[in-house]
């Protein structure tokens, strides 16, 4: 049997092995060429650092039998969803998965907290910090979720809601505080369940009111939120290995939620705070009638024209279509039609998202522009073609000073010879506003799915022969 | 045993780290970046693992087990979404266009 201090020294060793992985992990995932490589080098840190420590921990025969068969529920669980979930619905997964992270941060607080066992001041403040942050995280990302997958599909606002979740958060505050202080052993009450109860509600009061479109920043915070809680409890259990990693993840998450808030021109505490998308129905220039098209006239127009930029948006996410289009996208190559894609940064659900689609669908990077690379270029196409697309073409965000979108950056598709737009219906984008692009002279709209519209553009093409 | 400076000081050294780390990513890596940076948190499990290796009275043991349940379900779920995104820009990589 090892001596305690050599079992010591060689888990701290596997923490540091796997935080040093982790890091270059991370690194590596930053780039296109190395990035499988990275999770991989992540999931050999992880590996380690789980296997040791199973080794190691030195619990009685009954929890090291609970240990092992929760780490196969959770895992054979996730496997399977992990495996089986489409590409399309990514991003709430990413929620689920992040969120049980923030749950299992919040558990360790609580486990320290219930069994009573931890006195220094600072191990309490950091354990209540961290399950507080965990909670919210978990509540939040379960009801981000939930909103995403088409569970809760209404936004839940009403007059003082923020007086109300503001009270909440002091609530919380107040029992973290009385439980740090050992005040709250005095009351009688059953101050870890409150506290843990209040941070729960928190994060649901917090998420119902946000709308889909600002979901993708929410997930990232909560990811930043989850990373943090994680480095809390770190210090708790004395883990280098999860101060490390939650830390650079929560440091990590801040920054690419700054990002993502950028591109889409809005500030964090406007994602958080506003009422965004329910009232701003008017305000939009839109004038000229929508005009119908016919696929086959599309068709035709897109067959004889020398370059065309293609738009993809949500819709195209939603309805799968990404193959279609590269099947479109090759036979047009083949009569000679030079073909872009162009990237709005907050395409589809999440920024990356679109490219994630298109490279599954197989379309190869040098087609594919991102807005600074490829706004020029409008002026010298003959057809823009908008798949589910909307607020990011909306002229309006460029020349509209009252509109809710104004200052966004968006794809200059009006400047194109013609537009094409491939919309379900007549409605309006995530932001519930109207798009004076549709109303151009030179636009016109091609009706439904995307996966359905595209397909007959497919044949139309094929036909143009 | 890591005292509060030197837990401070390594806090701080990693936050440093992991904005260097992103900092620099094309946009295009953003969500694939934010479900690995997702996995890498799971390292909580290891927490929670020791959390319900200590426990020793029933409450204790169903919360501890729960956390072993969701901090597994984070990192293998975390691992296999990560794995299968970027798998796809491998091959939308290799197969080079027309």
């Amino acid at each position: 049997m090892l001596s305690a201090s050599i079992v010591q020294n060689l888990t701290q060793l596997s923490y540091l092995i796997a935080a040093a992985l982790f890091i270059m992990g991370l690194k590596r995932m930053s780039s296109p060429v190395t990035a499988v490589s990275g999770v991989r080098w992540a999931g050999v840190g992880m590996l380690l650092a789980t296997v040791v420590t199973l080794l190691f921990m030195g619990a009685s025969s009954l929890n090291l039998i609970l240990v092992v068969a929760a780490i196969a529920i959770g895992s054979i669980v996730a496997w399977i969803s992990g495996k089986r979930v489409a590409m399309t619905d990514m991003p709430q997964m990413i929620a689920l998965y992040n969120g049980m992270g923030g749950g299992a941060a919040a558990a360790i607080a609580a486990v320290k907290l219930f069994s009573g066992d931890e006195h220094s001041i600072v191990h309490l403040a950091m354990a209540v910090s961290g399950g507080f942050i965990g909670a919210v995280s978990f509540s939040g990302s379960l009801i981000a979720f939930a909103k995403l997958q088409g569970l809760i599909t209404k936004s839940v606002r009403f007059g003082g809601q923020k007086f109300l979740n503001l009270a909440i958060l002091l609530v919380t505050v107040g029992f973290g505080v009385m439980l740090v202080s050992g005040a709250g052993l005095q009351t009688g009450l059953p101050m870890v369940t409150l506290f843990f109860g209040f941070a729960l509600l928190l994060g649901v009061a917090m998420t119902l009111p946000i709308g889909g479109a600002d979901m993708p920043v929410v997930i990232s915070l909560y990811n930043a939120l989850t990373g943090l809680a994680v480095g809390f409890e770190g210090f708790v259990l004395d883990n280098a290995a999860m101060i490390i990693a939650g830390t650079v993840v929560g440091a990590a998450g801040t920054l690419l939620t700054q990002l993502m808030a950028k591109a889409m021109n809005r500030s964090l505490g406007n994602v958080l705070f506003s009422n965004f998308g329910e009232t701003s129905v008017a305000g939009g220039t839109a004038t000229g009638t929508q005009k119908p098209i016919e696929a086959s006239d599309a068709g035709i127009m897109m067959a004889y024209a020398q370059k065309i930029i293609i738009v993809p948006g949500y819709g195209l996410a939603v309805a799968q279509a990404q193959h279609k289009v590269w099947e479109l996208t090759q036979l047009l190559i083949d009569r000679g039609v030079k073909v872009r894609f162009a990237i709005h940064p907050v395409a589809g659900r999440m920024p990356g998202h679109m490219n994630v689609l298109l490279a599954e669908a197989g379309v190869p990077y040098d087609l594919i522009s991102d807005l600074d690379e490829i706004n020029a270029e409008f002026e010298t196409a003959d057809v823009a073609l908008i798949i589910g697309a909307n607020d990011v073409v909306n002229p309006d965000a460029r020349s509209n000073k009252s509109s809710p979108i104004y200052g966004m950056p968006i794809l200059n598709a009006d400047k194109a010879r013609n537009v094409i737009v491939i919309k379900r219906g007549q409605g309006q984008g995530f932001s519930g506003i109207d798009n004076a692009l549709f109303g151009l002279d030179q636009t016109r709209m091609l009706y439904g799915d995307a996966q359905a519209a595209v397909s007959q553009l497919i044949q139309a093409v094929k036909a143009a022969e | 045993m890591i005292d509060g400076v030197i837990a401070l000081y390594i806090f701080m050294l990693a936050a440093f780290t992991g904005y260097e780390v992103i900092s620099r990513v094309p946009v295009i890596l953003h969500t694939p970046l934010m479900s690995g940076s997702n996995f890498v948190h799971g390292i909580v499990l290891v927490g929670a693992m020791v959390a319900l290796a200590t426990a020793d009275d029933t409450l204790v043991r169903v919360i501890g087990f729960i956390g072993v349940v969701l901090a597994a379900g984070n990192a293998v779920g975390g691992y296999v979404v990560t794995e299968r995104m970027l798998k796809m820009f491998v091959l939308a990589g290799k197969k080079k266009g027309p």
